[in-house]
């Protein structure tokens, strides 16, 4: 099969490779129709997270036809399915609490270790995310072996299509869990940085979930325009001093929750060498949380902070006497999207959210490496890459 | 002195395991035992699982090869006596006898190397209730004897990182076959293709 594999920093190629198999009992094999670039791909893309290994097929946004299962799946060949980019088992303590992306299960045993270290206890799986969260191959690619796909697919009715329903996979979960982190109250005024996809649908579910206001910050014109259109109020950081802004804008009081999907940026964490982090100390670079500082400098008192922007080392300067003066509250993580995927494509099917409208540019699989340097270099106006095998 | 740390280490709520001086812990049981040295690993894991079938799965000492990474294969003889057998670089392998030396249903095996086999080792496996519906604790603490000579480079070079990884991945895997049936895998060829990487 052809798949997009990492070569190196800025290189990303088509190659034929093998094709996957069942493995597991419990495993099915997708034909992609539909797969995203994402965001976090371009911290892979950038080579900001360490682990990934030449040849490694990345992509976690996809969905496709099932074509085989193993004896232990509950799918059937020939339904259409969107995958959750967080793998998840359904039978551990945290599955069980709908914790999916704490999955205990799904990072294979030996790779685990590196989380552990780096975290304390181990990451969950993923797709085409580095070995740190399993090591597993990707979407970007004409097939796909699922894991615990009993657990993890939604089967999607023929008649909604791939681009109205590819985004379960990840950041429109990714999007609402933000907002539902946000606790929302009538009244509330909630301040969104990052006008990417995430920012985008985190906006519409803030709005959704009966934010009385949603404030929102990039230095995109257009990707500021779309969050306009979508009934948000907008911030230019380029031309406006943020916190200033913010102050005014509310009264002297400040948002009541703020969000941050940005995320580490450009500067991401290194380290030396992965595997000797087990004995030794870990050598964490810093990551760069100017976000992530004003947003809590930005938060009202008593107000909430939600962090669906990917962080993944140390915090230089990270301003704990604001969030203790001001008794903020903090809520983050991978998202959970195995718990939103029946509301969210019911809300999609009845036509109460839209998420076509952020998709600017549709490749051929083939076109993928063009696909990154676009998503990279011309962020204004590629918001969201969708490409389809053919 | 060395008595002085493990005192103080087992006045705290924790394991030996976990104490500091892990030296004075490995001396002290080697003493116990009159090895000449002894190494301690232990490791805790909650497993979502009744206890009693935990227990039973692996008192039934053929199933341990199926997430032991090192280990082939554990031949049983009789209730009590196991053989097994790991196997090593250029056709050979490594293998001893063990004894369950004790046995309560549903709480505890535990199982001593005996005479004549290529490593000295004991092993402890304690099962108990986690707080209510949580499922099971399972303590895994293994003694062993670091052999030297051609089998401690055999071994060396077969397990290749430090036995306390070894038990947590292999404790790992015990957890995901009990609770999902199965052991998480992406290892390529077989379960993720690759693209080249010259
Ligand atoms: N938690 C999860 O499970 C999850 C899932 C998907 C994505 N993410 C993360 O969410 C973040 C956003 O993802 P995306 O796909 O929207 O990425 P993106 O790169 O398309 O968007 C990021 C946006 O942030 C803007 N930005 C940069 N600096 C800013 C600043 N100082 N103030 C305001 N805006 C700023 C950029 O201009 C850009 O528009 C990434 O960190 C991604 O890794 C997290
Ligand atoms: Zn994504
Ligand atoms: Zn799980």
């Amino acid at each position: 099969m052809r798949a997009l594999t990492w070569h190196g920093k800025h290189d990303v190629r088509m190659e034929t490779v093998p094709d996957p198999q069942i493995v597991n009992p419990r495993d099915a094999i997708i034909k992609v129709t539909s797969t995203a670039i994402c965001g976090s791909d371009l911290h892979l893309y950038d080579s900001y997270i360490p682990t990934l290994q030449r040849g490694d097929i990345l992509g976690h946004e996809f969905m496709g036809e099932v074509v085989e299962t193993g004896p232990g799946s509950t799918l059937e060949k020939g339904q259409r399915v969107v995958v959750p980019f967080v793998i998840a088992c359904g039978q551990c303590f945290f599955c069980e609490h709908q914790q999916y992306s704490a999955c205990d299960n799904s990072n294979p045993a030996e790779k685990a270790d590196m989380s552990e270290v780096l975290y304390g206890y181990p990451m969950t799986g993923a797709f085409g995310y580095s070995h740190l969260t399993g090591g597993y191959a990707g979407g970007q690619a004409e097939f796909v072996r699922v894991p615990y796909s009993d657990v993890g697919p939604i089967v999607i009715p023929y008649g909604l299509e791939d681009d109205k329903v590819l985004f379960l996979s990840d950041i429109l979960p990714t999007g609402w869990m933000a907002a539902e982190n946000c606790e929302i109250e009538p009244g509330d005024t909630v301040a969104v940085w990052g006008c990417g996809p995430v920012g985008q649908f985190a906006i519409q579910s803030a709005l959704i979930m009966g934010a009385h206001r949603v404030i929102a910050i990039d230095h995109h014109s257009h990707r500021l325009a779309l969050a306009k259109s979508m009934g948000a109020e907008i911030i230019n950081y380029h031309d406006v001093k943020v916190r200033e802004a913010l102050t005014e804008m509310t009264g002297g009081i400040g948002p009541d929750a703020v969000i941050d999907a940005v995320g580490m940026e450009s500067h991401g964490f290194t380290i030396d060498n992965i595997l000797d982090a087990v004995k030794t100390t870990v050598k964490l670079g810093t990551d760069r949380t100017h976000v992530l500082r004003e947003v809590i400098m930005a938060c009202r008192k008593g107000g909430r902070v939600s962090i669906p922007g990917v962080y993944g080392g140390m915090a230089d300067k990270f301003p704990i006497g604001a969030l203790m003066e001001k008794g903020l509250s903090v809520k983050t993580g991978q998202t959970h999207v195995q718990k939103y995927l029946p509301q969210l494509l019911e809300m999609i099917g009845e036509g109460k959210i839209d998420t076509t409208y952020i998709i600017s540019h549709r490749l051929p699989l083939e076109d993928a490496p063009k696909g990154y340097k676009m998503f990279k270099e011309q962020q204004n106006e590629v918001t969201k890459v969708v490409l389809k095998p053919d | 002195m060395s008595k002085d740390h493990v005192e103080r280490a087992l006045e705290s709520d924790a394991p030996l395991s976990a104490a500091v001086h892990q030296r004075d812990v490995g001396k002290e049981a080697a003493e116990e035992r009159g090895w000449h040295e002894a190494a301690l690993v232990g490791r805790s894991v909650t497993i979502n699982r009744p206890r009693a079938e935990v227990y039973a799965f692996w008192r039934d000492f053929r199933n341990l090869a199926r997430f032991l990474e090192n280990i082939e294969r554990v031949e049983v003889g009789d209730d009590r006596r196991s053989h097994w057998v790991i196997e090593a670089p250029a056709g050979r392998t490594v293998e001893w006898d063990s004894q369950i030396v004790e046995d309560e249903p549903d709480s505890l095996i535990a199982w001593e190397s005996l005479q004549g086999g290529d490593i000295k080792n004991t092993g402890r496996i304690e099962f108990s209730d986690a707080a209510p519906g949580r499922g099971t604790l399972v303590t895994a603490t293994i003694v062993y004897d670091p052999p030297g000579g051609d089998i401690g480079k055999l071994i060396a070079k077969l397990f290749q990182k430090e036995p306390k990884v070894q038990a947590r991945r292999d404790l790992r895997r015990f957890k995901q076959l009990m609770e999902t049936g199965e052991i998480s895998t992406s290892a390529a060829p077989d379960a993720g293709p690759r693209g080249s990487f010259s």
